[in-house]
């Protein structure tokens, strides 16, 4: 890329484009993996193990290990794909936006409840410079 | 001669699927919104259309990163509903109209819109849940559906634009077609709506109600609309909208608007929901 992505602007977004796919391919891949029950079962015997199955980075491994969502999405995870991972865990879409904004499930129900994020001061990555 | 008659927009937010199915549909958070589809099921089961063309996406369960088609146009006489990961929803079988599909694909392929033909297919929330909001919960499904899967997830989407003429394309095949039928077409997905990342949460009803309006008014304007102002003011997941152009291009350039229903929150999402009829 020899220009500036005016997507990369967007604050807290991550847009699934092409070096995305390449680089979460076998992430994305594992999560799908889990679509079967009996997969499910291997994984949650031994989680490790289970994703040493796949050419994935070490990175990789240990952001799912962890939990980490939002560095799964910086590795090239794919929410509709990790959502097979968290619904092996059993937790909804909603309870795992909340971990992915650093809220609990009870603030985060609370705003979207009271309208959702409003779009104003969240446009641009210059309006989320104060946040740190 | 068939003829499509009328466009229906909706959200599929799968928690809506799961409500019903779980029998929360009467609980204080979920009755406003079913509330809020009573008309458009009064509507559709006066209307009764012989067939759907359901335009949605697939979230990762008929197609992962082997196969990515931008248009996907299921072409099979029946598609059962997909296992998501936590088991297939309890819907019925969706039948399909292979004669009419395949039509619809010779059509629109010569018209330079080389989509993929499907011959096996589940589907998942993305087409059942706009299913339940019009017919609830039904043993049968009261009418055929030609699913047609749009890839939103992988960028880039289709441009608005293209899925404007494809909604031309669709309607000029509908309507070429030798038999008597009654077709309607969805275009679902939206509204606002931010799913991943330190932004979920999004929601812009300003936009969004600009959206509806401009989908009735001035489509050709939302037709020019680029993928950024999508991501940037209905949020990473709002691209969905797209889709809904494809549902308006094969609609006449002069509609009535029927009925309207906007609520916040669905889960992470602003559903939105239009009817419109082509006035002949």
């Amino acid at each position: 890329m020899t220009t500036p992505d005016p997507f990369d602007d967007i604050p807290g977004t991550t847009l699934f484009d092409a070096q995305r796919s390449r680089q979460g391919y076998h992430l994305n891949m594992f999560c799908m993996s889990l679509m079967k029950a009996e997969n499910r079962a291997a994984f949650k015997a031994d989680e490790a193990a289970y994703l040493q199955k796949f050419p994935m980075t070490p990175q990789q491994r240990d952001a799912v290990l962890k939990r980490d969502w939002n560095a799964m999405i910086g590795l090239g995870g794919n929410i509709y794909f990790l959502a097979k991972l968290f619904s092996t865990d059993g937790l909804s879409f909603q309870h795992v936006a909340a971990l992915m904004t650093g809220s609990t499930q009870e603030k985060y129900a609370q705003m979207m409840l009271d309208g959702g994020r409003p779009v104003d001061g969240n446009r641009s990555k210059s309006e989320w410079k104060d946040r740190g | 001669m068939a003829k499509l008659v009328a466009g229906v927009t909706t959200s599929h937010v799968p928690a809506i699927g799961a409500a019903l199915d779980l029998g929360k549909a009467d609980t204080p958070y979920w009755q406003p919104l079913f509330k809020g589809y009573e008309p458009s099921k009064k509507w559709i089961a006066e209307q009764k259309p012989d067939v759907i063309i359901l335009v949605y996406n697939d979230h990762a369960s008929a197609f992962s990163l082997e196969i990515i088609p931008t248009f996907a146009l299921g072409c099979a006489a029946e598609f059962p509903p997909a296992d998501e990961g936590w088991g297939p929803r309890k819907v019925p079988t969706v039948k399909g109209h292979p004669e009419l599909a395949w039509h619809i694909a010779q059509s629109v392929i010569l018209d330079e819109f080389d989509l993929t033909i499907v011959n096996n297919m589940a589907v998942d929330h993305g087409l059942t849940v706009p299913m339940s909001l019009l017919f609830g919960q039904p043993q049968e499904w009261p009418c055929q559906v030609i699913p047609l899967a749009v890839n939103v997830v992988q960028y880039p989407p289709p441009t608005g634009n293209r899925c404007y003429n494809f909604g031309k394309a669709i309607r000029k095949a509908v309507e070429s077609f030798d038999k008597d039928l009654k077709v309607m077409i969805f275009g679902t997905g939206g509204m606002s709506h931010q799913l991943q990342g330190p932004r979920a949460g999004l929601i812009n009803r300003e936009w969004d109600t600009a959206f509806l309006n401009n989908l009735v008014t001035d489509p050709q304007k939302l037709a020019r609309m680029p993928h950024l102002e999508y991501v940037r003011e209905a949020g990473s997941e709002g691209i969905e909208l797209v889709m809904w152009l494809i549902m308006r291009g094969a609609l006449d350039e002069k509609v009535r608007e029927v009925y309207r229903f906007y609520h916040v929150p669905a889960s992470n999402t602003a559903v939105g929901h239009i009817i419109l009829e082509n006035d002949r």
